[in-house]
């Protein structure tokens, strides 16, 4: 009390000291103090701060178990892209194995084919050869009767009666050979 | 003082904010006496409910606005008990966080206008301080029995300066609850009072009342940042002397 008074006037009850000082309040201001201290510990030990924490651990673990979720997911798709990759080669090789099948196929029977057509055109050839032979032998023959014929008209009208068939034959043959 | 203000015709009387208050029959103020430091004590209460416990009665994953306020609240004081005190101190984060809960929701509702600031008062403020001294006293005791004087030898120093280093560490450990205290009262009167001050400027200037008003202005900025300063400051200090009390080996 003494704090107090000491900047007041004489027999003012309130002070222009500081209120601060007045120590007949201090047993009021301590006691309500401790009173709400009790009151707010109270309040935040069992029903603020407990739930404040779970929820930023439930918030924490729902992070993590999206953050889990999504690398999951991730992996999934990794895989997915990785059997995709294997069944494009898969179906590369494939596909060229049968090409390369196809191909041999189609060269057999080409080659099947060349050769039948190089027979059947070997054969023409032979007949025509034949032909050709057979024409050349006919045009042989006939140019020999023409120069016998021929032969015979020239010497009949050179000297009549002077030679025979026979030897005008054999001159001419003789003749066509050498 | 209050001649002088008379003889200016002023009427300035920027220590009346502070006055306790019987609010229930007057008469003298008894231990029990419901006054405006009980009612305002008790808004304290009302707010810490309003924010921690009806903010966060959804229990969202994503957090609405009062549940993030209170989470971060949480967050900041959590981590500021486990850098400042180590792991060890998380066993008393209720009782911290109490504290700072009290002093901050304290200061903020004292800069309603026409309220009345418990924190003002060097009763309250150095029962807040008393408590962690001889909180953290004990438990340094307790913890750590006569080991816990280490505190005071500085094992760092050299061997003559020791006993000197001794006596100097043992006042200023007694003067941490003093400081502790006068330093939030200090702060929050002291802004409070020059409000009140240049409000009692205004009041008698008239048209050039547009000044002292700019200042008040300025200075209510100024004791929102004080407010939650000193609050962060109260609870920093408490988890220093925890941490002296857990690890007193300088």
């Amino acid at each position: 009390m003494a704090d107090t008074s000491h900047g007041a006037a004489p027999g003012a009850e309130s002070a222009p000291g500081m209120p601060q000082l007045d120590f007949s309040t201090f047993p009021n201001q301590i006691f309500w103090l401790v009173v709400t201290l009790v009151i707010l510990y109270l309040i935040l030990s069992r029903v603020a701060l407990p739930r404040i924490a779970t929820v930023l651990a439930e918030r924490q673990g729902a992070i993590q178990r999206d953050l889990d979720k999504a690398e999951e997911l991730k992996r999934t798709a990794q895989d997915a892209e990785d059997a995709y990759n294997k069944a494009l080669a898969d179906a590369r090789s494939q596909a060229s194995e049968i090409v390369a099948e196809a191909k041999a196929d189609i060269q057999k029977d080409l080659d099947k084919a060349i050769a039948k057509a190089d027979a059947e055109i070997a054969a023409k050839a032979a007949e025509s050869e034949k032909a050709i032979q057979a024409i050349r032998d006919s045009a042989a023959k006939s140019v020999a009767e023409v120069a016998q014929t021929a032969t015979a008209d020239i010497v009949n009208a050179v000297m009549p009666n002077a030679a025979d068939a026979k030897s005008i034959k054999a001159a001419v043959t003789a003749r066509l050979k050498g | 003082m209050a001649t002088e203000e008379a003889g200016n015709g002023f009427n300035i009387h920027p220590m009346d904010q502070f006055e306790i208050k019987s609010l229930f029959g007057g008469g003298p103020i008894e231990w029990y006496s419901f006054t405006n430091a009980t009612l305002w004590m008790g808004f304290a209460i009302l707010a810490v409910v309003l924010l921690l416990v009806v903010g966060t009665r959804k229990r969202a994953i994503v957090p609405s606005r009062s549940q993030s306020v209170a989470e971060m609240m949480y967050g900041f004081i959590h981590k500021m008990i486990e850098d400042v005190a180590g792991k060890e101190g998380l066993k008393f984060f209720p009782y911290i966080f109490t504290l700072f809960i009290f002093i901050l929701v304290s200061n903020f509702l004292g800069l309603l206008p026409t309220s009345f600031t418990t924190t003002s008062h060097i009763a309250v403020t150095a029962m807040l301080a008393m408590a962690v001294f001889v909180a953290v006293t004990v438990l340094g005791f307790y913890k750590n029995g006569m080991k816990f004087l280490g505190l005071f030898w500085v094992s760092s120093a050299p061997l003559a300066l020791r006993p000197i280093l001794a006596v100097i560490e043992l006042i200023s450990y007694f003067v941490r609850p003093v400081s502790h205290s006068i330093r939030l009262a200090g702060n929050v009167m002291a802004g409070h009072a020059v409000i009140k001050v240049f409000a009692g400027f205004a009041g008698a200037l008239g048209v050039w009342a547009a000044l002292p008003i700019l200042s008040i202005t300025a200075v209510y900025g100024l004791e929102v940042l004080v407010a939650g300063i000193q609050a962060y400051v109260f609870t920093i200090l408490t988890c220093v002397y925890l941490n002296d009390a857990l690890h007193p080996s300088h």
